[in-house]
């Protein structure tokens, strides 16, 4: 598939925000003590991060006046599902940080954030089935893709935090998250790895035998009907080397995965802040290069009917 | 269900756009838009067989699909560079050419590729906005433009790359089946099928009802074998191809 950088950007923004909010939802639930100056500074910047994917995911589409349509079609489309729930979690945020702001008493302080934590695991289950739910898009249709999108997010939304905690001199919460981001870091390597090692060993059940009918065991295409390109040419090929999706392959393990880890195992022996701040800068184009990848590596059947031009 | 009314109050809309004008009278065939269900037997369905024995390569149902719906009330399909090196626009039928066998025995069949109008549509679930829909009457999948918003996911879950984005209109397009001519009564009966149809010089491209047993159709795939494409993904492609068939050698 070709990987549109609207689609990248919002997704990894749009993941790192919920995994940041579910760090502070778990914090005030295990009674971390934070000033209430950074809950209330981390929330917005997750709130940000939020609007922004948001916007990104608006500038994907074709005709953006109907974009209120898409909210219709919730009993079938997975991507329905998800429009109604990004905005409903942004409002959610609002609706915390307002209360957090006015230090309302209106609800008990641990409604919130359980209502967080859930609405974030059900955004990333939404975004994730939409890619998981196209059953011909084999590299896709696994729970493993789930599990990632989860994971990933939870890592990043944790690094981040730590880094904000580091910035921002909060000892107790850097104390308390730290281990969480190293241990979902180790985990979303481990399980994007299992995902990896499967989509590398895919045998496509579709072949040109089965798109065409025709028999017979030597069978190439002469022509796909046309001189130039079209849609289905541009959309559905990511046009990249073989070389260069080895080395983003490389690049995102080492940037996203690898060298996050072990800055984080450095910052929680020496307790000190800036390997966070460092972990952050590593992670962020490392996982660009993950959502990137993650595109560029699966192959759609129809790509079986655009193989040569003439 | 809860906006049932919403989508009722839509669709009321849409009604009271069409212009009054129009006399009903004139149209007595053209069927009411309703949605079908997912996993809905339809009695009618629509849908072309393509004859690869027949079949010679000549792309003039390329040509005549492209001049008919390029010319419909929908607005033209988009034409990009046009006459520059690299020109690019929206097609709703290709015609592919696929080499079998080693040479000297090689086979060269003629392929032609459009909207297999399947049965269980995989395009149309995902569509978050509902514009692409399987009609309940004669089972024709379709795009309404109105409520497309380009988001390209029906083309995602779409394994035979049959839709096609026009990049001009940032619209789904795909065939209809021509549903703007095989139903106009201001025609000649013997026109009213797919502009793609009545362009075939070798009539490689029959058009029927293959519900319906003793149509022309579903003969055909009764008698020649007919056989759909990708069958590994469930779809249930109304469209069929009739395989190559071994020609006799004439006695000189």
């Amino acid at each position: 598939m070709h990987p549109a950088f609207s689609i990248l950007f919002f997704t990894t923004l749009a993941g790192t925000a919920q995994g940041l909010v579910a760090l502070l939802a778990m914090a005030v639930l295990g009674g971390v003590v934070m000033a209430p100056g950074f809950l209330l500074m981390a929330l917005g910047l997750a709130g940000v991060l939020l609007v922004a994917g948001l916007a990104a995911s608006f500038l994907h589409l074709g005709r953006k006046s109907q974009a209120w349509r898409a909210v219709l079609m919730w009993r079938t489309s997975w991507m329905s599902r998800e429009v109604i729930v990004l905005p409903a979690f942004i409002g959610l945020v609002g609706l915390w940080w307002g209360l957090l702001k006015s230090g309302s008493s209106l609800v008990q302080p641990w409604v919130m954030p359980v209502i967080l934590i859930l609405g974030a695991l059900a955004l990333w289950y939404c975004t994730a089935m939409i890619y998981a739910c196209l059953r011909f898009i084999e590299e896709w249709a696994h729970p493993l893709t789930i599990i990632n999108f989860t994971l990933i997010g939870l890592s990043s939304g944790l690094v981040l935090g730590c880094a904000l905690a580091a910035m921002a001199g909060e000892a107790r919460l850097l104390q308390a998250a730290s281990p969480f981001a190293l241990t979902f870091t180790l985990l979303a390597w481990f399980t994007r790895m299992l995902a990896l090692k499967r989509n590398g060993a895919i045998k496509h059940k579709s072949t040109l035998q089965s798109a065409t009918g025709i028999k017979s065991a030597t069978l190439v295409q002469k022509s796909m009907g046309m001189s130039a390109g079209a849609f289905n040419t541009r959309e559905f090929f990511h046009g990249a080397s073989q070389a260069l999706l080895k080395n983003v392959k490389m690049g995102f393990i080492l940037l996203a995965f690898a060298v996050p880890s072990l800055l984080l195992l450095w910052g929680y022996s020496i307790q000190h802040g800036w390997p966070f701040v460092l972990a952050l800068a590593s992670q962020a184009p490392g996982l660009l290069a993950e959502r990137w990848f993650f595109f560029s590596q699966a192959k759609h059947p129809q790509n079986l009917y655009y193989q040569v031009v003439s | 269900m809860k906006i049932q009314w919403l989508k009722d109050l839509l669709q009321q809309n849409a009604v009271a756009q069409v212009p009054a004008a129009v006399p009903t009278q004139s149209i007595p065939r053209q069927p009411q838009r309703v949605r079908a269900e997912q996993g809905e037997t339809l009695a009618i369905q629509l849908a072309l067989v393509i004859d690869l024995n027949v079949c010679v390569g000549c792309h003039a149902c390329v040509t005549s699909c492209k001049e008919w719906n390029t010319s419909g009330s929908a607005g033209p399909l988009a034409d990009v560079q046009a006459y520059s090196a690299n020109p690019t626009g929206t097609f709703f039928n290709r015609v592919q050419t696929y080499e079998a066998g080693t040479f000297p025995g090689t086979d060269t069949i003629h392929f032609p590729k459009s909207c297999l109008h399947c049965e269980d549509p995989p395009c149309v679930p995902v569509c978050p906005t509902g514009a692409s829909y399987k009609r309940k009457e004669d089972g024709i999948v379709l795009v309404d433009y109105d409520k497309c918003i380009g988001c390209k996911y029906c083309a995602w879950a779409c394994p035979y790359g049959a839709r096609e984005l026009d990049e001009a209109r940032q619209v789904m397009t795909k065939c209809t089946l021509c549903v703007d001519r095989i139903y106009d009564a201001h025609l000649p009966k013997e026109d009213r099928k797919p502009a793609c149809v009545k362009a075939c010089p070798t009539g490689a491209r029959l058009f029927g009802d293959v519900k319906d047993p003793n149509s022309e159709v579903s003969r055909a795939i009764r008698e020649r074998g007919g056989y759909s494409l990708m069958p590994e993904w469930d779809t249930q492609p109304a469209n069929q191809y009739l395989p190559r068939r071994v020609t006799p050698k004439m006695e000189s």
